[in-house]
């Protein structure tokens, strides 16, 4: 076992891990964070994704040895201040974003990445941006008008429409 | 998976050192080797994690005007400081999605040398220099076939050496469900010749397409590549594409590499 400490949220947590910990199983079991969802568990769904030192990353394909030192966002530290919802988690909301929800903190968070470094994204960034999340239900669009709302741009009348 | 230790060390000598003990295996950015170890496809005792070795990261000119790629850099880190390269730099920026590229590695790629990943094909199209801790390899001496190179047990790629050509691109047919090469290629055209490099196509991995540089060396245009083909024998079959398809794909994504090279 080795000790891991790492900023989560903006709190420092400290734990015990094994070298095959995941990051995700480290914030789902240790954590008990279980807002980051693990759909796949072969770095193909997305639905893990966190922010490692203000990048995105899939937790499942991540140790949490490796996170020793780091600073960690998931989705639980998406919220305002006052526990509402932020403005890509409202954008979600009013567009209909989602449906059964379980890719949506790992589209959350790959939004929150993106927006980072790209604030007012076409639509065609967003959908490339989102190569690596899947959603099973949504059929996408909404994702990406959410997107494209949250970052204050009109939201199109998307392709297939 | 199995059971294992982690070791992060903070130099590329404290890492060679690790690996000495038996069964220890180097970590990059695990976008291959995690989803491997979870499929029990391999069991080492340690993990040497290279992501906190600093000087194994970055990207620098050295003095005869190639550019310098650390074995650490992230594909991610590559698309957005490579830009006096520009053909690798986009291949960079295209390899899976934006949450493997912020941990995949350029010297994880090269070690790997899966058969239909991209960096194979910049490596050997740009005749790339693989360094390690302990030697200095030349790109056409490196791969040799599916998921073999000449990297010795232990041995760690610290840094690749890239001559910068004239110009050049990289065309993927994405496979669309992994987001690897179905086929590509990789066009580089230098003072000295043009370099053309296939990957995702051969059972014995990345290869240069010799006739198309002939070709290509006395005219640079799509033009000069009309009537070459390869043989569809000894390429990859598989239910995403057969041999003959793959073959013809290689014409394809060549014609259209030429075409978009700058
Ligand atoms: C969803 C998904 C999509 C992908 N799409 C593509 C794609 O389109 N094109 C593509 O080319 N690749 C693709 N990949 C693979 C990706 O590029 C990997 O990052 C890369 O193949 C391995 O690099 P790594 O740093 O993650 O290495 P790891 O997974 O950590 O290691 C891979 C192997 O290399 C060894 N190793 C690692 N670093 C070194 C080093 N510096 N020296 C010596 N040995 C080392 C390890 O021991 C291991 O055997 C994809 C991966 C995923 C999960
Ligand atoms: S659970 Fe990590 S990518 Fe699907
Ligand atoms: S909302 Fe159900 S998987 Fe995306």
């Amino acid at each position: 076992m080795t000790k891991v400490t790492m900023t989560v949220n903006g709190k420092s947590v400290s734990g015990e891990v094994k070298g095959n910990t995941l990051l995700s199983d480290f914030l789902r079991e240790d954590l008990r964070l279980t807002g980051t969802h693990v759909g796949c568990d072969t770095s193909q769904c997305g639905a893990c994704v966190v922010h490692v030192n203000g990048e995105a990353v899939k937790s499942c394909t991540m140790f949490a040895a490796e996170a020793d030192g780091a600073e960690v966002g998931t989705i639980e530290g998406q919220s305002n201040e006052d526990g509402s919802l932020n403005v890509i988690q409202q954008a979600f909301q009013d567009h209909h974003g989602l449906q059964c929800g379980f890719c949506t903190p790992g589209m959350v968070m790959s939004a929150a990445a993106l927006l980072k470094d790209n604030p007012k994204p076409s639509e065609a960034e967003i959908r490339d941006y989102l190569e690596g999340n899947i959603c099973r239900c949504t059929g996408y669009h909404n994702i990406v008008k959410a997107i494209m709302a949250a970052s204050g741009q009109d939201v199109p009348a998307v392709a297939a429409e | 998976m199995y059971s294992f230790d982690i070791q992060r060390p903070s130099t590329v000598a404290d890492a060679v050192a690790a690996l000495a003990t038996d069964e220890a295996q180097p970590l990059g950015g695990g976008q291959t080797l995690i989803p491997t170890l979870k499929q029990r496809l391999a069991a080492p005792s340690v993990l040497v994690s290279l992501s906190g070795i600093a000087e194994m990261k970055g990207i620098c000119t050295g003095d005869d005007g190639s550019l310098c790629i650390g074995g650490g850099t992230t594909h991610a880190t590559v698309a957005a400081e490579a830009g006096a390269y520009l053909g690798l730099a986009s291949l960079a920026g295209n390899i899976g999605d934006p949450a493997v590229r912020n941990r995949g590695t350029i010297g994880g790629s090269l070690a790997n040398n899966d058969p239909s990943a991209c960096y194979p094909a910049a490596a050997l199209a740009s005749g790339a220099t693989i360094v390690t801790n302990s030697r200095e390899i030349a790109a056409d001496d490196y791969f040799q076939g599916m998921f073999a190179t000449a990297l010795e047990e232990g041995e760690i790629v610290t840094e690749v050496r890239f001559p910068v050509p004239e110009k050049s691109a990289y065309m993927k047919f994405e496979q669309p469900a992994s987001r690897f090469a179905l086929v590509g290629v990789f066009v580089a055209k230098y003072a000295d010749g043009v370099r053309v490099a296939v990957t995702g196509a051969s059972e014995e991995g990345v290869f240069r397409w010799s006739e198309a540089e002939a070709a290509l060396s006395s005219n640079f245009s799509a033009d000069a590549l009309e009537g070459l083909s390869v043989s569809g024998d000894g390429m990859i079959s598989d239910l995403h594409g057969s041999g003959a398809y793959r073959a013809h794909l290689v014409g394809v994504m060549t014609k259209r590499a030429v075409v978009a090279a700058r």
